[in-house]
């Protein structure tokens, strides 16, 4: 299958007002797409039926760009001009990419700058943000397609364990692709969402995440319709493709070459992929390798497979473990398992997995597809409403770099979100009149075992003795698991916030440099986003003006009453036909024609407070709700 | 068991709401007029999920209190609306979550309990003991479980430490029905060090029974 980039505006236009939000799982493997309607989930398939997109892209010398299989065909003989498994690097820095060198198949522009990974490909320097947006436009594409219907807003899967900047980077790469980001929603918890385990099940589930490049263990309360995340945990460089590395890593020992080619190695990881799928189902298997015209033959039995593959099986275990012991949970009191990602079709995982937990895990939905499903079933629950409710934890602490780099965290992991949590620190010298905030990520008690997220200073704190000034820094976290820190000298209130990109991650420069050189029309997009945001927010004043008039119209004379009408009117007409600065300019003459309606409004409501009648009903409760 | 909030005596003031300018009560939710969801007032944990203040409190209310705000309040609700209306529900979700992490621990709930009746009871990592006896405790249910062996050791320890944390708690409860603040506070001390215990051998327990597989 061959998906083809249209540029904007040669597509077929389909009507504008079929506007849809579909699931998107962007896997390191493959992708998948869905689409839910009142509960019910689909996977967009192509038209062989299969509902996977290799997260592969081609780059050509002319410029063209191919995702997809036909692209994962070309891996082979296009090995520079073609990436894979770019997901492993969303969000990482240059340092964190050198202690996975020589296992990733690209060539990194060393000469970046910024700590962003930059790799050159078919003559091109590009971000991992930059190869997942054209993924992801190839998703909204066959998606579109498929639908026949423009895909404008999406849920994004990402793993729990990703931390804020590859969460970051993730929203941007959506952004570029003309994807407005519902939610970012956690794979396991999309995975259980599948499950429909919100209105049957009540109880303690585990969802076991395998995919191709990142572990996810996830421990989830479900209670009558409410997901909630107890604990999580997991590595985001743990993976099926560490298995098709072991396996190619042996396969070239057999070959014997002198000097390894990337050509050979990609080659060689192809043909693990495949011997690892292969011994899923059968004991053994005879595999060649085909490079320069040297074939070598390779033969690989269930038994050996399993020892290459232990090492990581295990690895997963005792993460799986910990979480466990995190959350005090005994694994006999989870109630069930769900199995998510290919990799868990390996016996060995099943094995494993229902050794620990004591029972069998549940899989009758594609372990590959669930969590698409999941996100569909959530971007339709945001869309059109829904009586289930996710609510989600921080799935690492963050904290701030204190005296001899030790990290004191303020937000332990595991935390409902979203939260605000603030912790107060102080100067340690007299006279210091700035300080610097560092933001981490991660579990460790030093500075340099976790992440580094940001950096900023906290400038114009006025000389004090060291100790006196009084620092409070706040760390705000929203419902998509993003991160933003303010800091406050709390005796004279100078205050300082920053929205945390990370210090690897793109700059807003950057993004909107991306955004004008990847679309040709990225002006007009950004301002009919703006339109779109002027109209709504003119709607919802007008009919909050309506919903006062309903109730209190009697304290308007009869030429007053019309001149609010009048308004209101203007802004319908500005909403049908104007520009944003029209509809702005009717929605501020709107609010200045109900400006004398609105005094008048709460001086009745004060005065009928003071007479004894409620305004409304207060402390509200829910003790009826089923 | 707990009685659901009453509309206090003291009617609060009127804020014009952000939307529609009418007036609106400081804690309501929504504007009973046009709909818009406020900003989350200034209010206690209590009062935030309906709740009588106590420290009697039953978890499955507890989170059916919460469990009900959410469902109405969470961003995940608001995502299709406009920033102003997501950014207040974000709030909102805050203070929710907030208020449910305090009151759903026994520990967390009774400082601050004692909070905002004016005692300090630090319940941080750092903070030190002075009670001598409670040292004393401390000290001698650390060295069992340090020399605990077998499983069923470590598992008698753990369920002594849970049934000490149990009693405690009741112990806090009917400190807080008789008024005495000041045992109250003793006694939240040492739920402190009961509970650390308590979650030291449930740990101890889980490791050595996985190391029995």
């Amino acid at each position: 299958m061959l998906l083809q980039i249209h540029e904007p505006g040669q597509t077929p236009a389909p009507h504008a007002n079929d506007k849809v939000a579909v699931g998107i799982d962007l896997g390191t493997t493959n992708s998948v797409v869905a689409i839910a309607k009142k509960g019910e989930a689909e996977v967009i398939r192509d038209a062989e039926g299969s509902g996977l997109i290799p997260s592969v892209v081609s780059y050509s010398d002319d410029g063209s760009i191919v995702v997809g299989r036909e692209a994962r065909r070309q891996l082979l003989e296009n090995p520079d001009g073609v990436v894979s498994s770019i997901k492993r690097l969303m969000g990482r820095g240059l340092k964190d990419v050198k202690s996975l060198a020589g296992t990733l198949p690209y060539e990194m522009d060393a000469a970046a700058e910024g700590g962003m990974v930059r790799l050159k490909v078919s003559g091109r320097t590009l971000t991992p943000v930059e190869i997942s947006a054209d993924i992801l436009r190839a998703v909204k594409a066959q998606a579109e397609d498929a639908l026949e219907k423009i895909v404008d807003r999406a849920v994004v899967t990402v793993p729990a364990y990703f931390d804020d900047a590859a969460r970051t980077a993730t929203k941007d790469a959506a952004k570029l692709a003309g994807l407005e980001v519902l939610r970012l929603v956690n794979e396991p918890t999309a995975a259980a969402l599948a499950y429909g385990l919100d209105n049957e099940a009540e109880g303690l589930y585990a969802v076991y995440d395998l995919g191709g490049g990142t572990f996810d263990i996830s421990l989830l309360q479900m209670e009558k319709g409410v997901f909630q995340v107890l604990a999580t945990g997991g590595d985001a460089a743990l993976g099926g493709d560490d298995l098709d590395h072991a396996i190619a890593e042996r396969f070239l020992a057999e070959r014997g070459s002198a000097s390894v080619t990337s050509a050979e190695v990609k080659q060689a990881l192809a043909t693990a992929r495949m011997a690892k799928e292969c011994l899923s189902a059968s004991p053994y298997g005879e595999w060649f390798i085909e490079m320069d015209g040297e074939v070598s033959k390779h033969r690989l039995e269930l038994a050996e497979f399993e020892a290459l593959a232990l090492p990581f099986v295990e690895r997963t275990i005792r993460i799986c473990q910990g979480v466990l012991e995190d959350a005090a949970i005994d694994p006999s009191e989870v109630k069930g398992v769900v199995l998510v990602g290919g990799s868990t079709r390996v016996p060995l995982v099943r094995r494993k997995v229902a050794e620990l937990f004591g029972r069998e895990p549940l899989s009758n939905i594609n372990p590959d597809e669930v969590v698409a499903v999941g996100a569909a079933l959530q971007a339709d629950a945001l869309t059109a409403g829904s009586d289930t409710l996710l609510l989600d934890v921080t799935p690492l602490s963050l904290g701030i770099e204190t005296m001899g780099g030790i990290v004191e965290k303020v937000i332990p992991r595991n935390t409902p979100i979203p939260v605000a949590m603030a912790q107060e620190f102080t100067t340690y010298q007299d006279g210091q009149d700035a300080m610097l905030i560092h933001v981490v990520q991660g579990e460790r008690e030093m500075v340099d075992q976790c992440r580094s997220l940001a950096r900023f200073v906290l400038t114009g704190i006025p000389a004090m003795t060291a100790g006196a000034a009084r620092i409070r820094v706040t760390f705000s976290v929203d419902a998509d698991g993003l991160l933003t820190v303010a800091a406050r000298e709390t005796v004279t209130g100078v205050e300082q916030e920053v929205s945390v990109k990370p210090s690897y991650g793109l700059t807003e420069d950057e993004m909107a440099t991306m955004l004008r050189d990847s679309m040709v029309h990225a002006r007009e997009d950004m301002e009919t986003r703006l339109l779109a945001e002027a109209r709504v927010e003119a709607k919802r004043s007008a009919l909050a003006v309506q919903a006062a008039l309903s109730v209190d119209q009697d304290l308007l004379s009869e030429s007053e009453l019309s001149v609010i009408h009048a308004a209101m009117a203007e802004v319908e007409k500005a909403c049908q036909e104007g520009d944003r600065a029209t509809v702005q300019a009717a929605a501020d003459a709107l609010e200045a024609a109900t400006k004398t309606f609105a005094e008048r409004r709460m001086d009745k409501g004060i005065r009928r407070a003071l007479s004894g009648m409620s305004v409304e009903k207060l402390g509200e409760t829910f003790a009826e709700e089923p | 068991m707990t009685d659901l909030t009453k509309i206090p005596e003291d009617a609060p003031a009127l804020v014009p709401c952000w939307s529609c300018k009418g007036p609106v009560s400081p804690r309501a939710l929504f504007c009973s007029t046009c709909g818009a969801v406020q900003a989350p007032g200034q209010t206690d944990h209590f009062a935030r999920l309906g709740l009588m203040r106590g420290f009697d409190l039953s978890p499955d209310q507890l989170q059916k209190q919460y469990f009900g705000f959410q469902r109405r309040l969470h961003p995940d609700r608001f995502a299709t609306r406009t920033p102003k209306e997501r950014a207040l529900s974000q709030q909102q979700a805050t203070a929710l979550n907030e208020a449910y992490e305090v009151l759903k621990d026994p520990l967390r709930r009774a400082a601050y309990l004692l909070r905002l009746a004016g005692r300090v009871v630090n319940v941080e990592e750092s903070a030190t003991v002075s009670d001598p006896v409670l040292l004393m405790e401390a000290m001698e249910m650390r060295e069992a479980l340090e020399e605990a062996e077998t499983a069923e050791e470590v598992t008698e320890i753990a369920a002594k430490a849970e049934a000490d944390v149990q009693a405690c708690v009741a112990a806090i409860s009917r400190a807080f029905a008789a008024d005495d603040l000041e045992g109250a506070g003793k006694l939240t001390t040492r739920l402190k060090y009961l509970g650390k215990l308590a979650e030291e051998a449930k740990a101890r327990r889980i490791r050595l029974t996985r190391q029995g597989i």
